[in-house]
């Protein structure tokens, strides 16, 4: 038996979180008053957290690393956001969005959470509208639908290709309220640097301030983290440059089991790599997909005068184009999930059909999509639909206003003009679905300690489907935590205020200075990045798209030996006392240096394929995932020192309603 | 691409402050901006020199938390992005280039580039949104329409970044199109009608309190914005202001 218990409710799937919020404990308004949370992360996790638990009474103190709140990386998500409206009237529901979504993350998330996920989803939107975000809508005033990958409705809500700034601007707006009342206190420019644990409860953070490098102590009666997934322990991803994994690092090495971190989501349509200089990846949305065709040549001299610019992708004839993803997967055609338009792109380029300089490039084509739009507007306005200059205008006008933003943000970066010429796009790290093992309240293993959005291993198993990021962040934070903590809270409300002037907490910070003094002190010579890039390069060669076990061997090697480098080489100019960008960056590498090699060990250790995890030993005769029964299991690993000594604990993943089967989308 | 680059150098808020010359050679013209400074940084970090501290985080024009002042155009001589999008293929070989930190008193330098906009926090506190609880107890979001027309011209409005480079670019140092930004999304939208006339009133106030000029339609505002917020803005929030001001 796992010491793990899920403490999934008892009763039929759709009743479950009904159930439970009807019978777990409750604090009282008054009682509230005399009970203090800190949340870490001011996404969209993070911040309606914090804004719903103010509004509910308890006193909030929220932390974030940037100069504001509104500035944490959920704001750039483009796309979407998914809930099941069923506005378009195309057949969707709970059941059907709970369906996707299991079988988009390949079998591999727990069934109750996914459902309340769900469940959940549509009152999010309606949440969203009542607060002033301004979701695209129709011309009869209603809100308008698109469609993402994996699924074969229209439930995404999308505003523009904005979608995350609107709604973390939605939380930071509630936010503010709640900071204008005193109910909040925010701390900006703050960086969580360790847990508190008192009693084996999760009772406070130790802080540095990221301007004066002052050392803080924050108590709480419970601490809930909201602080994002650790794609960049590539280096190159499309996370912020501060995004990291160190608020959830430090509570794995408090006592907090770290579940599948090899689950990396690798997003297919991001800019390419340009040259060594580069500092983070571009990401080009999903939406896209609804419109654009991805393609590459089918012959490989065409393949060569393109690279040699001698030939342009717009004279290459329709017959000379392979479109992979249509080819593959008639069904879902260029809305196959990310995971699998990825790898098929990366097929394609090892082929050595890639269209640009390096090799690693396919093409995200609209010419068809202008042309369809430019015909149905020329219909509707009753113009010429065979006059080819006006359709093309038409459409483009269309393109524009629906990914205007997307393409004036790809022209600045590669200096072409997508309206004219198709894009050219490669896959990049994205998304993390590993992450703080946490149970059916979002609790990690340390009791009082909560986690919450991309940074809990979450709901999306192997693989998570476009415009689910969003919608997780927001229930988590809005409707799921604010009653679940409320259970565990209960029995706080005698304790009274909790001190800061405990060896527990003297503790903790003497371990935070320790590490900032020896950083500082140590006289080396490599800067920080140095080190970030070679473990990038390890992480993204060996623990990438596609693992063996030689690879991942090694991997585990390198960076063990990187790491020891790393404490005995790096340089870190300046003080700890002071305004010091370079010292805040080498603590969230160090970290990264030591999560790298459980992400690889993790990676070993599953020996099947399963959504962004693909192992090259186990394939199926088409070159798919190919998932093991054996590994039906969440893999949550217990710190114990070196990474190489971390235990496994194992979740087994029981499906009662839905059938396990081989993904298809053929 | 050889570079002279001019740099804002301040120790601390305390300290005076000054420009300090420095070569950079080996710059890509695809490189972006804030790639051209990493690569000054690793050479100071190699000499033993103290890096230049600029903030920066998503670099990709969306969060707002980039902020220099480049050959005294806010996000650089580009147009319709901040300082991460502008390219280093905007300039050329041998030019010399000068960058300072959004200046404007409710913007204090905390060190070189980097600055406190704390003061756009605490005038969104003082009414930034819409006082409806998030327990999810509202309506259905599709109960009240609204029109194409109202809603796409909000989302034009709820663009904004919320970098400064408005206040940085006006030569009163004003917050107006930062401010109508916000006022005017929430006007433009039945939601936002009920506390309209309370909420412009504190936004208002606040940014006074917080030492923002005022304006005077130079424009500067709307050609800098990374995000091409409308001076229309302003206008309605001049008319919203006006009307709450009647109501008393």
């Amino acid at each position: 038996m796992s010491i793990l218990d899920s403490k999934v409710p008892e009763g039929p799937l759709a009743d479950k979180w009904t159930n439970h919020k009807n019978t777990i404990d409750l604090v009282n308004p008054a009682n509230k008053r005399l009970i203090d949370v800190i949340v870490v992360g001011t996404g969209l996790a993070g911040g309606s957290a914090a804004a719903t638990l103010a509004e509910l009474g308890y006193n909030v103190k929220a932390f974030c690393y940037q100069d504001s709140p509104r500035r944490a990386h959920s704001i750039a998500a483009q796309g979407g956001i998914n809930a099941a409206k069923n506005y378009q009237g195309d057949g969707d529901s709970n059941y059907r969005l709970f369906y996707d979504t299991v079988k988009g993350g390949d079998y591999r998330s727990r069934e109750a959470n996914v459902y309340r996920l769900a469940e959940v989803s549509s009152n999010i939107i309606d949440q969203c509208v009542a607060q002033g975000v301004p979701f695209a809508r129709d011309y009869g005033g209603l809100l308008d639908n698109r469609s993402f990958g994996g699924v074969l409705v229209s439930r995404t809500f999308y505003a523009k290709g904005q979608t995350g700034q609107q709604l973390l601007l939605g939380a930071y707006s509630a936010m503010n309220r709640q900071i204008g009342r005193g109910k909040i206190k925010m701390y900006n420019r703050h960086e969580m640097l360790d847990v508190v644990i008192v009693d084996g409860k999760a009772r406070g953070i130790i802080t540095r301030n990221l301007v004066t490098g002052e050392i803080e102590r924050h108590a709480a009666h419970a601490v809930v983290l909201g602080t994002g997934g650790y794609g960049n322990v590539f280096y190159l991803s499309t996370n912020a440059m501060g995004s990291n994994v160190t608020a959830a690092w430090k509570a794995h090495k408090r006592g907090a089991f770290f579940a599948n971190p090899c689950y990396t989501q690798i997003h297919p349509t991001c800019i390419p790599v340009s040259g060594d200089h580069q500092s983070k990846l571009t990401l080009m949305s999903e939406s896209l997909r609804n419109d654009g065709r991805i393609w590459v040549p089918k012959k490989k001299e065409d393949v060569q005068a393109i690279r040699e610019g001698k030939l342009k992708p717009t004279d290459l004839a329709e017959e000379d184009r392979d479109y992979y993803l249509e080819r593959r997967y008639p069904a879902f055609g260029n809305l196959v999930p990310r995971d699998v338009a990825s790898r098929a792109a990366k097929e394609r380029c090892d082929a050595g059909y890639g269209v640009n300089a390096t090799g690693e490039a396919v093409y995200l084509d609209f010419a068809a999509a202008i042309e369809r739009y430019g015909k149905e507007q020329a219909h509707v306005k009753g113009s010429d639909e065979n006059d080819k200059a006006l359709v093309k205008k038409l459409g483009k006008e269309i393109i524009k206003a629906k990914y205007g933003n997307l393409f004036q943000m790809y022209e600045k970066i590669v200096d072409q003009n997508p309206y004219e010429t198709p894009m050219m796009i490669y896959p990049a790290v994205h998304y993390t679905m590993g992450g703080v093992w946490v149970d059916y309240n979002l609790m990690t293993t340390v009791p009082g300690l909560y986690c919450i959005g991309e940074a809990n291993f979450s709901d999306h198993g192997a693989n998570r489907l476009g415009a689910s990021a969003l919608m997780q962040g927001l229930a988590d934070g809005y409707f799921v935590l604010p009653y679940t903590i409320g259970d565990y809270l209960a029995d706080d409300i005698r304790t009274g205020p909790i001190s800061t002037e405990t060896s527990e907490f003297e503790g903790s910070e003497r371990a935070v200075r320790e590490l900032l003094d020896k950083l500082v002190s140590n006289n080396g010579g490599k800067s920080v990045d140095h080190f970030h890039k070679k473990l990038g390069k390890i992480m993204w060669n060996k623990c990438g798209m596609s693992r063996n076990e030689k690879e991942l061997k090694e991997a585990i090697q390198e960076i063990k030996a990187l790491r020891e480098e790393f404490w005995k080489d790096v340089k870190v100019p300046g003080g700890a006392n002071e305004y010091n960008e370079e010292l805040a960056k080498a603590m969230r590498v160090a970290d990264f240096l030591e999560l790298g090699e459980l992400f690889a060990k993790d990676a070993l250790y599953r020996e099947e394929s399963a959504g962004g995890h693909f192992r090259e030993e186990y394939q199926t005769e088409e070159g798919e995932a190919k998932r093991r029964k054996e590994f039906q299991f969440v893999s949550a690993w217990e710190y114990k020192g070196a990474p190489s000594d971390a235990v496994l604990h194992k979740e087994d993943l029981v499906y009662k309603n839905i059938e396990v089967k081989e993904r298809s989308y053929k | 691409m050889k570079l002279t680059l001019k740099i804002w150098r301040q120790k601390s808020a305390q300290d005076k402050g000054r420009m300090v010359d420095y070569q950079l050679d080996d710059v890509s013209p695809d490189m972006s901006f804030l790639e051209m400074l990493d690569v000054l940084n690793q050479q100071l970090i190699d000499n033993g020199d103290d890096p230049v501290a600029f903030d920066h985080d998503c670099r990709e024009g969306i969060c707002g938390m980039c902020s220099l002042y480049i050959n005294g155009e806010a996000h650089g001589p580009d147009r319709g992005i901040t300082t991460c999008q502008l390219h280093m293929r905007m300039f050329d070989d041998g030019d010399t280039i000068y960058i300072e930190p959004f200046r404007a008193k409710a913007f204090p330098v905390i060190k070189d580039l980097v600055v406190d906009r704390s003061s756009f926090d605490r005038i969104q506190h003082a009414g930034g949104f819409i006082s409806v609880n998030t327990s999810g107890n509202t309506i259905d979001a599709n109960a009240i329409p609204i029109s194409k027309h109202a809603a796409d011209e909000a989302m034009d409005a709820a663009t904004c970044i919320g970098c400064g480079a408005c206040v940085a670019s006006c030569k009163n140092s004003s917050a107006m199109l930062f401010v109508s930004a916000k006022v005017s999304q929430f006007a433009l939208l039945p939601q936002g009608q009920v506390e309209a006339a309370d909420r412009v009133m504190n936004m208002v106030k606040q940014m006074d309190e917080e030492g923002f000029g005022n304006c005077t339609n130079t424009g500067a505002c709307e050609v800098e914005c990374p995000k091409g917020i409308s001076l229309e803005n302003i206008a309605r929030m001049n008319r919203e202001y006006l009307s709450a001001s009647l109501k008393g």
